[in-house]
């Protein structure tokens, strides 16, 4: 027995387990249920009927009420435990109710109504994934217009944001020209400017523009991002300019020492800058919310909102188009965590 | 967009995986568009010259952040000081300090009910509120769980993804996981029934609504500070806790002494960006509470939004006034932030 619990206890450096290693422990096991639970409990629930919704207190796993074919109904009618007046058990399924009373019939004789107290009856469950919670809002809710708005609006600014930005980081990182100090000087110091600060205005130009209601005033106005100029500027700093002379010297114009050479070699922080904005497009609500009127034009986030938003919502759909939405950035994460969690922390913040 | 090496011509076709046929597609489609582009560029440069080819790269970003950015900040100035209810500014008539004068009409600044827009006031403390407590208790845990990850435990990147993995979700999202938890029959209450406890309606009660609400958004943000500390931390050399070892220093000792002094510029990042954050709390809280109950959680940004887009009349002076105001807040706690940053250095 002492030897097994030295084994347990085993660490790698100074000896035994001390106080500090059971917290760690303690803390990570109590932290992944925190951070994890939650999301987990929504994909349970996302797979409940509305009446398994309705349930306190709340079962873990889907349960849905078994039902049968019963010759004779349309209908597949539900199934009951009913206890008989003489103590029996029977199966039992409800052709109607009335009051208090529930009409039964036996599915092996349907012919013989049986009339029982609805306290003697017990719902039969069985474990059953509700799809249809996925399928039927797809005609209620335009889920699909509202993704193909989301793909559109994060694929655009995305590809935008690192063009520009990649183009605007090269002239501050690599030329000597007038005004380089000043323009980079303006673009940190917007750094700290949220847009919810210039709301009005922004939508003002918007508006000016007639992008009121249109997808590019959704994508254009966030696309110069300081923080990705300033990202990219402080990555390409650390290219050597030789490397950029040789390819002068070999005959290559300013752009094809843009596009063949830097962008290739900034890929790391191309990288970073691409998963930042994919995480701002894809959860960005403020403004869409704002600029964005006609339901048809909502992006997911928007939609989804004003979707739960609607009186009589049934909870059960909303469970599930939260699920889908929160889907493609999670399988995302799942195929790339590692590489986007040290690229962070690397790249990201120096 | 990373540059794949083309597939040398002596490798047989069935031999290039399907990731390095995808690549290529991409490969192309990027050359392709880059070459139209260079066929633009190329001119431009033998008519200005390679130096200046500068402006050239950086026009496209400079136009954008002109015309969305810098140019709505100086409108937005010029905004507070106009009335009406028109959008376009040749509509809107000059009122001068009026916006500012009714943002500002109270009794007692302490008290909004005193206040003329005491909406604005109530976001203002509200806001003030939550952003000690959001960032205070977050960077705590921040830096707790970061620590705790910088040992070498087991398991550590699976753990970091885990803590990390909320950051993606979106507001909304995060909004709707919790509203679900805590609602009337959620688990949570579920949890209290079954350990003999009152059922509570955490949105009908105002502590509660703002305890969530603060919760709740150190639960989503905290695992990018926890990231970015993390790397602070592996980045102080470790023969520096081992000499401190020697020296007979506990671990507390060597975490006042070494830990903190050397990780106080990461931290200052961590704060500057997490007070900037917080100061703009809205959609989650908007999806969540709606402000209530009563106007227990109601923020600046919602007062700015509901004032210029939501309410019946358009308040767009307003709205401008109060960003200017929200803006000067956040300019002052930047620059205290950076300042109090200086010192601890020199210190």
């Amino acid at each position: 027995m002492a030897e097994v619990g030295e084994f347990l206890t085993r660490t790698r450096g100074r000896g035994r387990l001390d106080w500090s290693d059971i917290f760690t422990y303690v803390y990570l096991t109590v932290g992944t249920l925190v951070m994890f639970l939650p999301v987990l409990w929504l994909v349970f629930s996302s797979f409940k009927t509305q009446a398994g919704l309705l349930r306190f207190p709340p079962d873990l796993l889907p349960y849905d009420q078994k039902s049968v074919m019963v010759e004779g109904y349309d209908q597949p009618l539900p199934l009951y435990n009913v206890t008989m007046p003489d103590g029996s058990v029977r199966q039992l399924a409800q052709v109607r109710r009335v009051g208090l009373e529930g009409q039964m019939v036996d599915p092996a004789n349907p012919g013989e109504i049986i009339k029982v107290n609805i306290n003697d009856r017990e719902e039969l469950r069985e474990v059953r994934l509700a799809w249809e919670n996925y399928t039927e809002p797809l005609q209620r809710f335009n889920f699909l217009i509202y993704l193909r708005n989301s793909v559109v609006v994060t694929v655009a600014a995305t590809i935008i944001t690192l063009l520009i930005n990649s183009m605007a980081a090269f002239a501050l990182a690599k030329y000597e020209f007038r005004g380089s100090t000043f323009i980079f000087l303006l673009i940190i110091s917007t750094l700290m400017i949220p847009i919810s600060v210039i709301l009005v205005p922004v939508f003002l130009v918007i508006t000016g523009i007639g992008w009121n209601n249109n997808l590019w005033g959704v994508i254009i106005p966030g696309a110069a991002t300081p923080t990705g100029v300033f990202l990219l500027r402080q990555y390409m700093l650390t290219i050597p300019d030789e490397l950029i002379a040789s390819a002068r010297i070999d005959g290559a114009s300013e752009w094809r020492v843009y596009w063949q050479l830097i962008m290739p070699l900034s890929a790391p922080a191309l990288a970073v800058l691409a998963i930042f904005s994919v995480m701002w497009r894809w959860n960005d609500f403020l403004w869409p919310l704002i600029v964005l009127s006609r339901s048809e034009l909502f992006t997911l986030q928007v939609g989804l909102a004003s979707f739960q938003g609607e009186l009589n919502t049934p909870w059960n759909y909303v469970l599930a188009m939260t699920v889908m939405t929160l889907l493609p950035i999670t399988l995302v994460f799942a195929v790339l965590q590692r590489f986007i969690t040290t690229g962070i922390a690397t790249t990201g913040m120096k | 967009m990373t540059a794949k090496p083309r597939q040398s011509p002596a490798l047989p076709p069935e031999r290039i995986s399907l990731s390095a046929r995808i690549g290529n597609l991409f490969y192309s489609i990027y050359a392709g568009a880059m070459t139209v582009v260079g066929w633009l560029a190329e001119p431009v440069q033998r008519a200005i010259g390679a130096n200046r080819m500068a402006y050239f790269f950086v026009l496209p970003n400079l136009l954008i952040f002109g015309i969305f950015v810098l140019f709505p900040m100086l409108l937005n100035i010029y905004y507070s000081f106009t009335g009406g209810n028109n959008l376009f500014p040749q509509d809107r008539p000059f009122v001068g300090m009026q916006n500012y004068q009714r943002l500002f009409n109270c009794a007692n600044l302490l008290d909004p009910a005193t206040c003329s827009e005491d909406r604005f006031w109530r976001g203002f403390y509200n806001t003030a509120f939550f952003v000690v407590f959001q960032v205070g208790g977050m960077v705590i845990l921040a830096m707790l769980t970061a620590v705790v990850l910088n040992r070498s435990v087991r398991g550590r990147s699976f753990f970091r993804s885990v803590f990390f993995y909320p950051v993606l979700l979106s507001p909304v999202v995060v909004a709707l996981i919790w509203k679900w938890i805590l609602q009337r029959d959620g688990l949570l209450n579920a949890f209290l029934v079954s350990i003999g406890m009152e059922r509570v309606l955490f949105f009908l009660n105002a502590n509660w609504a703002v305890f969530w609400v603060i919760s709740i958004s150190i639960w989503a943000q905290m695992g990018f500070y926890m990231l970015i500390l993390l790397a602070g931390l592996q980045s102080i050399p470790k023969d520096m806790y081992e000499a401190a070892d020697m020296d007979g220093a506990n671990r507390w000792q060597s975490f006042r002494g070494i830990t903190l002094p050397l990780l106080m510029p990461t931290l200052l990042v961590v704060l500057v960006l997490s007070v900037i954050r917080a100061v703009q709390v809205f959609d989650q809280v908007w999806v969540l509470t709606g402000g209530g109950p009563g106007t227990a959680t109601v923020y600046v940004v919602q007062y700015i939004y509901e004032t210029a887009f939501a309410n019946q009349t358009r308040q767009f002076g307003m709205a401008s006034a109060a960003s200017v105001v929200l803006g000067m807040v956040l300019l002052v706690l930047t620059l205290l932030q950076l300042r109090a940053g200086r010192e601890s250095d020199i210190a």
